[in-house]
């Protein structure tokens, strides 16, 4: 995930802190280490992969796991730290029961608690066999040392004291309990998905002191300026997201039913990639279940190209001269199998914002450095001709009500974290 | 349906459909070809020009999109007597072997150094990610815009 901060002075810090990181940031000789067992080593890499350790344990450019990026809220900036095993400043001297306070309790080895940007509260659902085998795969990276910045918080949250009233409110250190109704596929796939995966952490509803949301789980929500939408039966897909749609998107970022991976869930589809292929079939298994919609297959996805051109002829003629070549039904780029617009869940999201985001940024390759790209609009076109151009595409590609005040929401977009 | 678009400083009179891309009208009415038709979909960075100083692909710039804005191509940065400081640079690294991407490639580092006269390497380079060159000319390409960079930083003020 990239960095998210906003406000001027947090920006501020974040530079200061990352020259001094960046100095420190030389690699040392590994320590005498322990022996861990080849097989539990590698079932950690996966299972790492379906964490996504190293999307935010890794800064850019910088070593794999030795931290250094800023995580910033309304509160103020956290920094990830370096988990690599150096003793200094990684996790080196720690033992496998102080990992497992960390993961489990989400407390450190000198008894602070940790700040729930690091997502324990998800985390403490894993076994004591996975957090075992993730023990034994961080024990065995290259350790670096690379000192983590100083947080910078706003009063009462630089103290870690004031996390001790979050955890009572809003941490459940629950081992999971596996449904009988279902069989252990789903059951898998439910445990990654609540523990290890923590989807919730984006996709579930957050209150403003950053708790769930109880009984929203997976109810949709705000991440980094991006709504990363439901991933149960309230999801705007306008068609189903069968098992082998999510198994593909999960896998390479890209399902040619569906949508490309946008946002914070591009790097997330990076490490997920790494995951093992029997893990990803047991999310897709238990989400494309927790998404089946409630009234039976969605409608066929619309097309209304003529009404939607009398509607917003200016926003009809902007698509025709710079979205259309690839685009338009019968494009190079449909032929080789792209989603069509209409199948995209952005224009049926009750917010522009990720639509104007998609179109201002453009995508990345999903997963790796070649594949499907989509160039950035945000000099070429103008804010109105921008708000034009969505609404044209909202009126084209989908059947629920025009949006809103785009103006604004085209503003707001160029000033937030995803603009 | 009559557009007046700027190119170059000078206003132009063109008879088109305003959703034509803007690379079809610099070429085929204004005989700009500078700019070249790589892939058409905004993935190679050939056709690059200026719009108000930002590089933008001008093969998904409408022609609607593109009135009312300053639009800048390569042969609107010097002459042949006269070039301007990235053609030379260009030129002096020998940075083009066929040629094709080096005017999209220009434009991409004009735009660059009107924002940021003094680029670090690992700026040029990211600036530098969207437009491609198939003949391996990357390195040229780098050494002639921080060869550029330093010809065209404003002249240090002399102590007083």
């Amino acid at each position: 995930m990239k960095p998210t901060n906003s406000a001027p002075a947090l920006a501020a810090a974040v530079l200061l802190g990352l020259a001094g990181w960046a100095a420190l940031a030389a690699s040392a000789a590994p320590p005498a280490r322990p022996a861990f067992p080849e097989p539990a080593i590698r079932h950690g890499a996966l299972l790492a992969a379906i964490g996504g350790c190293d999307g935010c344990h890794t800064s850019e450019g910088g070593a794999p796991f030795a931290g250094g990026r800023a995580f910033g809220g309304p509160f103020g900036a956290v920094w990830a730290t370096n988990i690599t095993p150096d003793a200094a400043t990684g996790i080196g001297s720690w033992s496998p029961a102080a990992f497992a306070a960390a993961m489990r309790q989400g407390v450190r080895p000198d008894g602070q608690n940790l700040y729930p940007a690091f997502p324990y509260d998800h985390f403490t659902h894993a076994s004591d066999a996975d957090i075992a085998d993730l023990y034994a795969y961080l024990m065995t990276r290259r350790p670096v040392i690379a000192r983590t910045p100083s947080n910078h918080l706003a009063p009462p949250f630089d103290s870690r004291a004031a996390i001790g009233s979050w955890k009572a409110r809003y941490f459940r250190p629950d081992p999971f309990v596996p449904d009988g109704a279902h069989d252990a596929e789903w059951n898998r796939g439910a445990y990654l998905v609540e523990s290890l995966g923590h989807c919730g952490a984006c996709h579930s509803p957050h209150n403003a002191q950053g708790g769930e949301e109880r009984g929203r789980e997976l109810d949709g929500a705000w991440a980094e300026g991006w709504y990363a939408p439901p991933l149960n039966g309230s999801t705007p897909a306008p068609t189903t997201w069968t098992q082998e749609d999510l198994n593909a998107y999960l896998g390479s970022g890209l399902d040619n039913r569906h949508a490309a991976a946008a946002g914070p869930m591009g790097s997330v589809v990076h490490e997920l990639a790494r995951a093992s292929p029997a893990d990803l079939r047991a999310i897709a298994v238990y989400l494309a279940q927790r998404m089946a919609p409630a009234a039976g297959a969605p409608a066929r996805p619309p097309d209304h190209a003529d009404a939607a051109a009398r509607a917003h002829p200016a926003g009809a003629l902007l698509f025709a001269g710079a979205c259309a070549t690839c685009h338009e039904a019968g494009a190079g780029m449909m032929m080789e199998g792209r989603p069509p617009l209409q199948l995209g869940t952005p224009l049926d999201e009750d917010n522009p914002r990720d639509v104007i985001s998609i179109v201002r940024r453009g995508l990345e390759p999903p997963v790796g450095p070649a594949g499907p790209s989509m160039p950035a609009f945000a000099d070429s076109l103008t804010d109105a001709q921008l708000a034009d151009l969505v609404a044209y595409l909202r009126a084209r590609y989908s059947d629920r009500p025009a949006w809103r005040d785009l103006a604004k929401a085209v503003a707001d977009a160029r000033k937030g974290p995803s603009g | 349906m009559t557009i007046v678009i700027n190119v170059n400083g000078a206003d132009h009179t063109v008879e088109a459909d305003p959703s034509t891309p803007l690379l079809y009208v610099l070429r085929g009415e204004l005989a700009l070809n500078g700019p070249k038709f790589g892939c058409g979909l905004g993935q190679c960075g050939a056709c690059t020009v200026l719009a108000d100083g930002a590089a933008v692909f001008s093969c998904l710039l409408p022609l609607a999109a593109a009135k009312g804005r300053r639009i800048t191509t390569v042969e609107g940065l010097g002459t042949i007597g006269a070039l301007g400081p990235l053609q030379r640079a260009f030129e002096a690294e020998q940075a083009a072997q066929c040629g094709y991407c080096i005017a999209g490639m220009i434009m991409r580092a004009q735009a660059l150094l009107e924002a940021k006269p003094n680029p670090s390497d690992a700026e040029i380079r990211l600036a530098m990610q969207p437009n491609l060159c198939r003949c391996g000319t990357h390195m040229r390409i780098l050494r002639a815009v921080r060869r550029a960079a330093g010809a065209m930083a404003p002249a240090r003020r002399p102590a007083s």
